[in-house]
Formats: C-alpha cells, structure tokens, sequence
C-alpha cells in the first residue's frame, strides 16, 4: 500500500464548504449549555464575596433552606477534603487543593466574586432571592491589587504559608505574594547591553482583560441513585471537565458522563472548571437535576481572565541586529499561583534571533480573580512591550520597522530561549508577505494619522486526541470526536477525513460527542483540534483505507502491499496488464458480507507540533482634542501551515484581531481601591463593536508544517498577539508620543497629549 | 412564587398562550416556558443584543421586555425566521460566508439585520455597522457578519424569476 | 429581583387611581432602564405601571404655532423614523438616535430617559438647548416645569409621588437658529457619554451675528446642566471660531465633573470645551445648510 496524501493537490483542502453544523446555529436550533431542559430541573445560583479579601468566619444558610421552593444549599464544607496534587489540563495546570477552594472558597475570600455558596431552587427569582438570605461573617482584610505592590516584602499575604519557588528549586525564607521566579538566559547579555550602539530601556504595563465570551458559564448536572454523575456544560474539554470533577469530588472517573454542550465562545476561559461541582453537589443533596447559570456580572468577577502585567525591556542594537536583551516579566496570578509568565517569557523574543539575553518571570498572586487562559496566553503582553521596544530601536537607526524585523527574524533552527531549535517556521515569509501588501505600500498619510507593525509567536499545543470513523453501507462516514467544536472544527476534521478517504465532504457526518463515547481527547486549546484531531483523523482514515485495501487483496488473491488506494479508488495491476479496481463505496456497500463493519480508529498523543508567527500592520487616526483612536486599516498576515478551511483561519485571524485592538484601546477591569470591579457588563467593559472596526484583511502564508500529514499548524492563538504593540507603535506614529500602558483610552491619550493628567 | 398572568400573543405567526410572572422577561418565558431556546442570554441587560427579537415589527432585546407586555403583540424570534425548510437569505449568507464560529451571537445578529433589512433593503457598509452595534461578537471581528448581510442584502434585490 | 404585580392602565384616570392605591409604584415605558434596575435589585417596587397603553403618553403631535409635542412614553424610532420630525428638529434626532442601539431604540423614550435623571443622559442637553418644557399630571392637574429644572440629582428628579410625566412640549424654535447635540464616548456606539454637550444657536437678520445662543452639558455634574456663560460669550459676536472657542472656556470652567471609570475630572472638563466648539461649529452649519 502507498500513500500519495503528501501532494498539496488537495481536492477538498482549501474549499470552503458550509459547516456541518451551521443550518441549527443559524436557526436557532442549536443546543447550548443553558439551552438544556429536563424533567424536574432545578435552577442554581451562585453566592459571591462582596469584599476582596476576607476571613470567612461563619457561613449561615439555615434562613435559606428553609424557604419554600429552596431545595438544596452547598458551601464548601460539602466538598471532600481535597488533594495538593497538579492537573494538567491543557495550556495551563491546576493544582486539585486550590481549585477545590476557588469552586468554593473555604477560609478566606481572596477576590470580590469568590463563590462562597450556592443554592438550588424551583425558580431562577427564587434561588436569586435565596442567595439574599444566607448571612455569611466576614473579617475584612486590605486587598492587593497591583502586581508590583503584591511583590513587595510589606504586602498584605493572600497565603501565610505560601513562599516563593526561586531558581533552582529554592524556597524563599519568608512568606510572598511572588509564588515562582524564574529565568531564562543565553550569552552575556550585560557585555552585549555594554557594547551596543543603541539602547532602549522601558517599562510597560497592561491591565486585566477578560476574553469576553459572549455565553456564560453554565453547568447542569443530575447525580443518579447509583452514584453515576451526568453533566451537560459548556467547556473546551469535556475530559477535562471530567478529571477536575473526579477529583474535587474524589469520584470514580467512569462514574462521571460529561455531555459537552455547543459553546459560545471560550478562548481559554472555558478550560478551567467554576459551577460543575456545585451543580453536581446541589443535585446531589436535592435529588434533582441542577441547571447553574452564572450572569455576566459573575463571569467577569467570577471567572478567570487574563494577568495585569508589568514588563521591563532593556534592548541592545550593535550593527543593526539585536545584540541583548534583559528583561523583567511580573504577571497578576489572581488568587491562586498560575500566570501564563513562563510563556510569556518564552515566547517574547521568539520571532528573533538574539544570543545574548536574560528574561526573569514572576508570577505573583493578588485578590483579584484567578486567571485563566486567553488566547496565546501570556504572549500579547509581552509582545506589547518587546515590540514597542524594538520600533523605538528601529527609529533610532532610521531603520524601516518591517526590514528591521526581517534582518533580525528567527528561522528553521534557530533556538529559543528554552534553547530548543525551531522546525520550518514562516516568520520571514509573514514579514515579507507585509512588506508586499498593497497596505504596507499604500502611503499614510494626513495629520495624526500613523502606521504600527508588529509580530508574534505561539508554540500551539499537541496533546492527546482519539476518533473513530465508522464506514456506512451508502458510502457515508460517522465521523465520532470529542473535541470541542468551537469554532468550525468539526468542519475541519471532516474535510481531512474526506480528503483521506477520497470522498465527498458532505458523506461526512461529524459528531462531537461525551466522555462516556470515545476515548480521551484533551481539550479544545493550544491552537490543537485541527492539528491534532485532525492527525487522528488522518490516521483513522488511514486505517479505513489499510482494512478496505485488505479485504480488496484478500478477495484478489494478491499481496496488500501491492494495492493501491487512490481518490477513493482501490486498484491493483501487475503492471503486465491484468487490472483489478473496487472502490471505496463498494467496500462500504458490501462490508457486511465481507467481514463485518469497517471503523476507523486512531487515539495518538500528537508530536510535530508546528509554531505558530504572524505579522500585523495597522494604519490609526488620533483624534487630538478627544483623545481617539480609529483603526483606518489593518492587515495581519500569518503562517498557517495549511489552510484546511480558509474561511475559518481567517475568521480565527481577524476575531484575534478584534479581540486585540479592544485590548490595546479600551479593555480593562476597573476596580476600586476596596477590589471591586466597577465596569462588570458589556456596557462598561468595551469590547469593540461593529461600528468599531473596519474590515480586517488576512493574508495566508502557507509554509506546510512538517509535523503533520496535511502540514497543519494551529492558527487560533497566534493573531492576537501582535494587535497590542501593533496599535501602540502606530499610535506612537500618528501622535510621536509612546505609548507604554494599556488600555490606550482616549482618557490616556487626550490627558498625555494636553498635558492634563 | 408571585402570582402568575395569563397572556394570550402571537410568536412566530401562531397565536400562543402562557402563564408567567410579572418580573419574567420575554426571553425567560421564550427559553423557560415555550422551549425556545434560539434566543440567548448574553449580558441580561441590554447591551450584547443575543436576545434580539421581533415585536411588532421592531427589534427589541427580549431581556430588557416583559413577558406580560406581550399580551396582543406579535412576535418573531429567530426560530420564525426561516420558511419552514427554506432557510432565509441572511441565514444563508451567514452559512456561506462562514459568519459565525461559536455561534452564541449568530440568532440575535440574524434577527437584527432582518429587521434592518426590512427597513431597508439596501443598506451601505456602514449603515450595517451602525444598525448592529448592539449585537456583540466576540468571535469574527464583525468582518464576515458584515459582509454576509451586505451579500443578503444583494441577494434580496436579484428579482424573483 | 423582587416580585411585583403588572398594571396597564389604559387611561390617565386608572393610571392615577393606581398610583393611589399605596403600593410603591414605578413607572414602565420602555423598560430598557426600569428592568433592569429591578433585576440587579437597584431599584424596587410593589407595582410597576406600564404607561404604552395611554394614548396621551404614546401621542406625536407637530403643533400648528411650529412646536411639538411629545408623549412621554413614544419609542425613540418613532421620532427618527417620522420624516418631519426628522427634518425639522435634527437635534432631536442627535439624541434619540444613539441612546443604545437599534434594539433600545425601539422601546426607549425621551420621558423614560429623563425620568431615570442620569447626569448623562442624552436627551437631556438636548431637550435643554430646545428650551423644552415638560407637562407633568397628577390627579389633581397639570403643572409645567422647564427641563433643567427638572432634574434634583443623580437619578432624582423633581417628580412627586402620584406625579406622571405627561409629554414633552417643545417650543416653536427661533428663526435663523439650528440645535446640534452630540457626546464623547469611548467606543462609537453603546456607551455612555463621558461628556455631553448640546447647543442652539441663532443668527440675526443679517447671519452675521449670534443673536442668542444656548448651551446644556451633560455628564459634568451631578444633572446635566445649563451653561448661561458660554451662551453669553457669544451673543452679539459673529460666528467664528474664536467665539466659538470662549464659549467652550466658559463651559470648561462652568463644569464641575468627577472622576469616575468612565473617564477624569480633566478628561471631561477638557471634553467640555471641546464638545461646545464643535456643537456650535455643526450648528452653524446646519443654520448654513438649511439656507
């Protein structure tokens, strides 16, 4: 048997065909998490802690149980002792003790809308008036709430027992708010800072960001008599989802179903768990299927955004190229220990070769919400600042900034900071597919208007996924998956199978489907599902292929490795011209006489995993009496591999985009000194609008990833990391003042340009 | 639990009758009551536009209505968009130009540029932009969702044969 | 959110009688406020009195003497949606048409959005600078009370218990003259205004100079505002942006803002004089264009 799928004449790779679940989301058929109806159903609330930082001394619930219609009220004292053990689950890691105590706090309350309890009732209104009736004691304590304050030796502690991880493996001697300190460092940056021609050195900061999914949380779950736990949520891996419930609960794993729901939107926040516990004890006590909702309120307060951080860079130019770097990193954890800084750290200078640097990270806990993934989690921040610093560097040799960027690029084999060598990557091509463009050639011009370019890089993640394909007598395919769809990919994995097998993308029926119906898949995050489903897909189809060539040899009397599978088409010829030719479709239509079901399988823990650059450049307009910013034009080109469905890249590029453009201009929580946030809905927290962007422009570099069958290379992330510095260097442009903190708000512009802060 | 009115109104072109409380909103007594789900929670206060629905003619965000208010009103909702089988041209346009990823947001934008196209079958760019504002995504960059309407707006003016 | 009992009185007289009945009462128009105060529990009453059901509350009368009459509860679409209104009170149509989005639009009102008394409401300069008056009834009559003075503090008006904002009465506007309102916010759309400001300006015979000039700002203070100073500035002097541009001094100096996530003391009195000189620019400009 060989294969020819290594030839980019894809027939159904690049198409763009209708998603195979668009018609129900289109007419409101499709079924999301708190779409869910059940016989019975209960509706959950969430009690949350009004202060920041807080001793819990007494929770009373009884006035709560008491009221009519209340069936069931849980603190954390119902949950089983949890374990100091570490989960990973996916672009980050969750330790069982604290997310037990985050689900439900325990002790203390460390942020403003910390879940303390919960009730479940026969009504929304109900459960909401119940929440009013549980008298919770607290002894407030001073919350902290800046990064460099919480380093600090006299901040208020959130952990009396927590120290700091130095390098090495060392323990701090006293208590911190620093949970880890770490270091990545090549060369001898200080001779090289010593000799450069050029220095820049800056701090930057950004604010707490939210990812902004427009669905809450959600989690509905019924715990049978037989200690069997069903739960229906909205999640990027329903696995996960599983494991974390396993061991909050100290439940049997297969005693667990999790029914993963359509999502609405994640982008890391929908990895770590919030109400499925709670949902699952409440039933529990009340013997009745529990639906937990959480409002928007509840999910900027009570969900996990992204770190405030703050970043120093000090750079060197000797001769044109980035001589040394030293930088500082210090990323908001929230309340419990886990800031994407290690990536950040990792992936700041990525897009370059520098042999001489010293990157320090610090991840550091406050009272504000435990952070989640967003997005190349940790990258943007730190490409907001190593990308400004590096336009200032560029300026200063008159140098262009894309030219300069393309003199210095990273490419195959060069190291990162981890010293890891990098596989063919497309940064220079994505640079140079900006240099091109009708936009970077176009002039800008006119008063206070500027242009920004900026790159960035994502690692995407592997990790483990399994499918199986189950061939059908009229030649269609079922096509069983269990990661979460939440952007196109069933449409994405059923293109590579068809493309596989040599058949119609639309003889592809793809499922998502629960845990109890598949094997593991880790969830839907690190950029994975179209790289690494889609490896399993290829390699179910792949086995389909292996059992039809089989039964064909077998029935022709020949040896396998003779027969050919080609476009569907199965033949054999001994060259001397006797010809035998069967097919897919007849193989499917005669399976059953001839050895049973033909099913597909692959479960594979994806190596070959391809990074991700991309390149962005934005043309802006400052308002200088009102202090606005208006994004003219943007065009962000990306290496991305291969564009199995291009509609769908695009839309992961230009949604990133938009995601980052609200970050660098408006986006931030905004709390007050007691830690409390003060713009928690979607008025208040601006996320841009249709009316706030123009169209986006994509331009797809294919540089095939290696790695993978069809050179897949994850797209989602890596989009929106370049938007930060990208909009900050053309504001820096447009006006001739730098930017270094986000949001770039018209306050912060209008005070900086009339001097009135 | 508070008293419950009887309301007697149209969804969807049928004429319907529920029970519910005062303090429900439309889009509780869509999704809680009559099972129609299509229309989400986003925000529950007026400000991400997923509960869009039609009220007599205009958009609304059923959060921000009550149930009781619609006694004798009619009502379209993203379930009434479609004709039977035939799916509406936005529909269509948003399939094809692959308008929507997780798909939360894509019933209220539907239903708001229905509207919007109902007042105005040729709307500009901007015009399109403007109109929906109140309809958050946060998945597109609006870029696909602005082009799908602009095409079904397109579509609308080719004369049926 | 509490529960309460709904009423649709389909008459003043049923309405008032309601009122009397000793509940605590809150008023329904377009709801796009009102529920969602009472969902997030800032607000709370034993009855809530949907007033769409009043032919007088839902009434759009273009008078005879060149005013206009406006039923406190009529959707803000039915202003920028009726063409007459549309041509000849445009500063009417800078207000209704961006308080929220087009779903707001449908239901919000110019009475629910005055009556919710937010110092950034964006009716409010503009009915201002119209030198609106509004027709408040009870029981026991009507009474009138201008705009500006309608207004007690931050979501506090000058309304009585038992009182019902009837309509807003705008008066035939001066010859010559053309009202612009707009606000800053950060985002072009669904915000609320980090400052607001609204102008009227009249020429004289000649067109050469300001014959009279009133200025509102909103969102610079605990109620929008009336900045007699600013019109001051620039009655008797021709139209030019240096008059234009003391105009917006004394509005900069006549605002009194906070600091508040939406935006600083120095952002917004800054804002002030920037909105002043802009909104009398874009009047002036209508005034040219109506020509």
């Amino acid at each position: 048997m060989t294969t020819t799928d290594r030839s980019t004449n894809y027939r159904i790779i690049g198409t763009r065909p209708v998603r195979p679940d668009g018609v129900e989301k289109v007419t409101g058929k499709a079924q999301y998490g708190a779409d869910i109806r059940l016989p019975g159903l209960l509706h959950g609330r969430v009690l949350r802690s009004p202060h920041a930082h807080a001793r819990i001394v007494a929770i009373d619930t009884s006035e709560a149980e008491k009221m009519p219609g209340v069936l069931a009220v849980v603190t954390h004292r119902d949950f089983p002792a949890a374990r100091d053990v570490v989960q990973e689950i996916g672009e980050s890691s969750v330790n069982a003790l604290e997310l037990s105590d985050n689900v439900l706090a325990s002790r203390k309350a460390l942020y403003r809308g910390h879940a303390v309890a919960a009730v479940a009732a026969t009504s929304v209104h109900l459960a909401e008036e119940a929440l009013t009736k549980i008298r919770v004691e607290y002894q407030v304590l001073p919350p902290v709430l800046d990064v460099r304050d919480a380093m600090r030796e006299d901040a208020p502690l959130l952990s009396e027992t927590r120290f700091t991880k130095e390098l090495g493996g060392a323990r701090s001697e006293k208590p911190s708010n620093i949970a880890s300190h770490l270091r990545f460092q090549g060369g001898n940056p200080d001779a090289a800072l010593e000799e450069a021609d050029v220095v820049i050195e800056r701090e930057y900061r950004t604010k707490m960001v939210h990812q902004g999914y427009i669905e809450p949380h959600n989690s509905t779950a019924t715990w049978n008599a037989d200690g069997t736990i069903t739960i229906w949520t909205s999640t990027q891996g329903a696995f996960s989802v599983r494991a974390q419930v396993a061991e909050i609960l100290r439940h049997p794993i297969s005693s667990i179903r999790v029914i993963p729901m359509e999502i609405g939107g994640g982008f890391g926040g929908k990895l770590p768990i919030y109400l499925d516990p709670v949902a699952a004890l409440l039933s529990k006590k009340s013997g009745r299927p529990v639906k937990v909702l959480m409002n928007r309120t509840d999910v900027f307060e009570g969900s996990g955004p992204t770190s405030g951080t703050w970043v120093k860079v000090k750079l060197g130019l000797k001769d044109g190229k980035i001589s040394g770097v030293k930088a500082e990193l210090a990323y908001e954890a929230g309340a419990y220990p886990g800031s994407p800084v290690g990536a950040g750290s990792m992936t700041m200078l990525a897009p370059y070769v520098i042999d001489n640097f010293q990157i320090d990270g610090y991840d550091v806990v406050l009272n504000k919400p435990k952070v989640a993934a967003y997005r190349a989690p940790g990258s943007p921040a730190a490409a907001f600042a190593f990308e400004q610093a590096l336009d200032e560097a560029a300026r200063a040799i008159g140098a262009d900034p894309l030219q300069f960027r393309l003199d210095n690029s990273a490419r195959e084999g060069s190291r990162m900071v981890t010293g890891a060598p990098l596989a063919k990557v497309g940064h220079e091509e994505c640079v140079q597919a900006i240099l091109d463009s009708p936009h970077y050639k176009s002039p800008i011009e006119g008063p206070y208007r500027g242009r920004g370019v900026a790159s960035g890089y994502w690692f995407n993640g592997g990790m483990q996924s399994s499918v199986v394909a189950a061939v059908n007598p009229d030649g269609t395919v079922n096509l069983i998956e269990g990661s979460t769809d939440i952007g196109g990919t069933r449409a994405s994995l059923a293109m590579q199978l068809a493309e596989t097998l040599g058949i119609r993308y639309e003889d592809i029926h793809a499922t998502v489907v629960d845990t109890d119906s598949v094997g593991h898949n880790d969830v839907t995050g690190g950029s994975r599902t179209t790289f690494a489903s889609g490896m399993a897909v290829y390699q179910a189809g792949m086995d389909i292929r292996q059992q039809m060539c089989e039964r064909a040899a077998r029935e022709w009397n020949v040896p396998v490795d003779k027969v050919e599978y080609e476009d569907g088409r199965i033949t054999w010829t001994d060259g001397e011209g006797t010809f035998k030719e069967t097919s897919f479709a007849e193989q499917a239509r005669t399976a059953a006489q001839k050895g049973g079901p033909i099913v597909g399988k692959a479960s594979l823990s994806a190596r070959g995993v391809g990074g991700a650059y991309s390149t962005h450049v934005v043309d802006v307009e400052v308002d200088p009496d009102t202090g606005k910013v208006t994004i003219l034009r943007y065009t962000a080109a990306q290496d991305v591999g291969t564009a199995i469905h291009p509609s769908y890249v695009e839309g992961q590029i230009q949604g990133a985009v938009a995601q980052g453009v609200g970050w660098a201009l408006n986006e931030e929580y905004y709390f007050d000194d007691e830690g409390r946030m003060l713009n928690s809905s979607f008025l208040d927290y601006r996320m841009p609008t249709s009316l706030d962007l123009p169209m986006i422009d994509t331009i797809l570099v294919e540089v095939p990833n290696p790695g993978h069958p069809y050179g897949v290379r994850g797209v989602g992330e890596v989009p929106i990391v370049p938007p930060l510095a990208a909009v900050a260097n053309a504001i820096a442009d447009a006006t001739g003042r730098r930017f270094t903190e986000l949001p770039i708000s018209p306050r912060r512009v209008v005070e900086e340009l009339h001097g009135l802060a | 639990m508070a008293r419950r009115t009887h309301v007697t109104t149209s969804i969807n072109g049928l004429p319907t009758e529920f029970l519910c409380e005062p303090r429900q909103s439309v889009l509780e007594v869509l999704r809680d009551e009559l099972g129609l789900t299509g229309a989400k929670e986003g925000c529950n206060n007026g400000n991400c536009g997923a509960c869009a629905v039609i009220l007599n003619g205009r958009v609304v965000n059923s959060c921000c209505v009550l149930g009781v208010e619609l006694e004798g009103a009619e009502l379209t909702t993203i379930e009434g968009i479609a004709d039977g089988e035939k799916l509406h041209p936005l529909q269509q346009a948003f399939l094809e130009e692959a308008a929507l990823q997780c798909g939360i947001c894509t019933p209220g934008f539907i239903v708001s540029a229905k509207a919007l196209l109902d007042s105005d079958p040729h709307p500009d760019e901007h015009k399109v932009r403007f109109w929906l504002a109140g309809n958050l995504c946060r998945c597109t960059g609006y870029d696909k969702i602005v082009r799908a309407v602009l095409k079904a707006a397109d579509a609308a003016e080719t004369p049926v044969p | 959110m509490e529960a309460f009992e709904y009423l649709a009185p389909s008459s003043l007289a049923e309405a008032f009688t309601a009122l009397g009945n000793g509940k605590r009462s809150m008023m329904l128009a377009g709801g796009t406020d009102v529920i969602v105060q009472l969902r997030e529990n800032r607000r709370h009453c034993d009855q809530l009195i949907d007033l769409k059901h009043i032919p007088e509350l839902m009434s759009v009368d273009i008078r005879s003497d060149g005013g206009l009459d406006i039923g406190a509860a009529v959707p803000l679409a039915d202003l920028y949606n009726n063409r007459e209104i549309a041509r000849r009170w445009p500063g009417l149509v800078d207000s209704a048409s961006i308080i929220g989005g087009t779903a707001i639009q449908s239901r919000a009102s110019f009475g629910g959005n005055l009556c919710n008394a937010s110092p950034a409401a964006d009716s409010s300069p503009s009915l201002m600078v119209h030198d609106a008056r509004l027709v408040v009834a009870s029981a026991s009559g009507t009474r009138e009370v201008p705009v500006e003075a309608f207004f007690a503090g931050p979501g506090r008006s000058v309304l009585q218990p038992g009182e019902i904002l009837l309509r807003i009465s705008i008066p035939p506007q001066p010859a010559r003259s053309a009202v612009f309102y707009h606000r800053f916010i950060p985002r072009n759309e669904m915000d609320i205004a980090v400052a607001s400001a609204g102008v009227r300006l009249a020429l004289d015979e000649s067109g050469e100079r300001i014959a009279s000039a009133r200025v509102a700002l909103g969102a610079v203070g605990p109620t929008p505002m009336m900045v007699a100073a600013a019109a001051e500035a620039v009655t008797g002097q021709a139209p030019t942006s240096e008059t234009f541009a003391k105009a917006g001094e004394a509005a900069a100096a006549a605002a009194q803002p906070i600091t508040d996530m939406r935006g600083s003391m120095a952002q917004r009195k800054h804002l002030a004089s920037v909105l002043t000189v802009r909104a009398f620019e874009r009047a002036l400009q209508r005034i040219r264009e109506a020509r």
